[in-house]
């Protein structure tokens, strides 16, 4: 096992960030998007977390995956996954404990998060260690770049905030910024998650899927005369 | 045990020792590898291995982050009890800070201390949900919607020197998602605000989760908890001597709206959240019933008759 960037490595770490993004091309992990994203320090503790777990499971499960019965396979992740998780969360409690308050239920959920499921089984099962911690690397972080991304725009329009810190002073503290409250709700988050899968896509037109079913042309029907 | 193992009984350096484990382990485990996947055999083994790592990784990670975790939790409550007290400020040591808050045990049936349990081993809220330490609240006089309130509360008293500074009074009710938990801090009067710090909950950010603004947090202090004015909404209490105490009417409470503050009765009005009428009347209501004669209202009657 060799641990260096190869050109093939390096693709494994950056096609997730916007070619192959999880959250905006593969819509996944959207629960977790919505609930940790209206201040930008559980954001960002957030995605640390899940960037971690999904990293060191894919790389575990990568090490034992010629041995797994396929019969237990996905029991076999879980029990990986799930083990780390734990110890995420009591990390969190001893070293962040404000933050870990504030994410509460969250980071126990990131067992259940399609991003992780998802890397463990579509590539971890089938590559190297290496590698795999690579892509868990590189998924984590096209999660945490949404997930950033989201976090910003709502605390900042949201409550003024950044981290925090007073930004735009508000109106009710005699300041001249009026808070948009929308934007401190989860629905919130969905429509800025579809705004940024809608500007990636147009970006690159590539990610935008085929229509599952095409409208077929009329036939037979000559301006609104029945036949 | 197959004739290959043999581990060099001089080899004391731990990495010998680790390769001569591992180098066992392996053996030990060949014979499993080697068989086919999706044998009844294998599946069995691979299962068990996993679950004992796993096992392994998370109660130690438990264990040995535990104290750690326990001393969060309790900086973090005495930093709470600190604030709404006044007594912290960023920098400050918690501990030497401390030495000045004495817990005490109050029986809320009766109003006096209860000398025969620890304060240092007394959970109030945990207690609020065994049946044998808690009653439960009946539907028409839960109005703070917390279903079971405990027999005995813990509260903090801060001292400066000998005399009695200030009370401090754990509250909780239920807001708009969430119960919410708290400390209220009253002068040795017994009605005059200190602070409020409802350090646990789970508002809508930004909305009804303003309550942990330092802002509105601050609107509070020198608010009166009790209006003795009205004849009719004396509640009078027998204490054990006989004689009557006055509880006296709670009329804290959130209101819509600046309070202006030259009009009569604003001492007992504090700005509701905005965007947050719901969170705001669970506040209203979780002071309403923890003042009450059902919450602190005896203790701090006498308190006030104790004063004179």
């Amino acid at each position: 096992m060799e641990l260096e960037l190869t050109e093939e490595n390096k693709k494994v770490l950056v096609e997730p960030l916007v070619e192959n993004n999880p959250i905006t091309l593969q819509v996944l992990g959207i629960c977790s998007a919505l609930a940790v994203t209206s201040q930008l320090s559980t954001a960002l503790i957030m995605s640390l977390a899940l960037t971690s777990v999904t990293a060191f499971s894919s790389a575990g499960i990568a090490f034992i995956r010629n041995h797994v019965p396929s019969s237990i396979r996905i029991i076999a992740q879980m029990v990986i996954i799930a083990s780390l998780v734990i110890v995420v969360d009591q990390l969190l409690k001893a070293f962040a404990y404000d933050v870990s308050k504030q994410l509460s239920v969250f980071v126990g959920l990131i067992i259940t998060n399609c991003i992780v499921m998802g890397r463990a089984e579509a590539y971890a099962m089938k590559n190297p260690p290496w590698e795999s911690f690579l892509d868990g690397i590189g998924n984590g972080l096209g999660y945490s770049l949404i997930l950033i991304t989201v976090a910003v725009i709502r605390e900042l329009f949201g409550s003024g905030k950044l981290l925090g810190i007073d930004v735009f002073p508000l109106v009710k503290d005699g300041g001249w910024y009026v808070p948009n409250g929308l934007l401190l709700l989860p629905p919130s988050a969905f429509f800025l998650i579809g705004l940024i899968i809608w500007a990636v896509r147009t970006w690159k037109p590539k990610q935008v899927e085929k229509a599952d079913f095409s409208i077929q042309p009329a036939h037979g029907i000559v301006h609104g005369e029945a036949h | 045990m197959p004739e290959s193992v043999k581990i060099n009984p001089e080899a004391v350096g731990f990495k010998e020792k680790l390769s001569g484990y591992v180098e066992t382990a392996q053996v030990y485990a060949q014979p499993y590898l080697d068989l086919p996947n999706d044998s009844f055999k294998k599946t069995v083994a691979v299962a068990l291995a996993l679950c004992l790592v796993g096992a392994i990784v998370v109660s130690g990670s438990a264990v040995i982050l535990r104290p750690l975790q326990d001393w969060n939790k309790s900086k973090d409550e005495k930093v709470n009890i600190l604030e709404v007290a006044e007594l912290y400020q960023k920098g400050t040591d918690v501990e030497a800070a401390f030495k000045n808050v004495e817990p005490r045990i109050v029986d809320l049936a009766t109003g006096d201390y209860v000398k025969d349990v620890d304060p240092a081993n007394y959970d109030q809220w945990k207690a609020a949900k065994d049946p044998a330490q808690s009653e439960s609240i009946p539907a028409d006089k839960d109005i703070a919607s917390i279903k079971r309130k405990p027999k005995y509360a813990k509260i903090y008293l801060v001292k400066e020197g000998d005399k009695l500074k200030s009370v401090i009074l754990p509250v909780n009710g239920y807001g708009l998602w969430s119960t919410m938990y708290g400390f209220m801090a009253l002068e040795a009067d017994g009605e005059t605000v200190v602070g409020m710090n409802l350090y646990d909950q789970a508002e809508t950010p930004g909305l009804g989760g303003e309550v942990v603004n330092p802002k509105w947090k601050a609107l509070w202090k020198g608010k009166k908890v009790y209006n003795f004015s009205g004849k009719e909404v004396h509640e009078s209490n027998l204490s054990e001597k006989g004689q009557t105490i006055e509880i006296g009417e709670v009329a804290l409470g959130l209101v819509k709206g600046s309070v202006d503050p030259s009009k009569a009765g604003s001492e007992y009005q504090v700005d509701a959240l905005a965007g947050a009428t719901l969170t705001s009347r669970g506040v209203s209501n979780l002071v309403q019933y923890w003042m009450s004669k059902e919450g602190y209202g005896l203790y701090l009657a006498k308190l006030r008759s104790a004063r004179g």
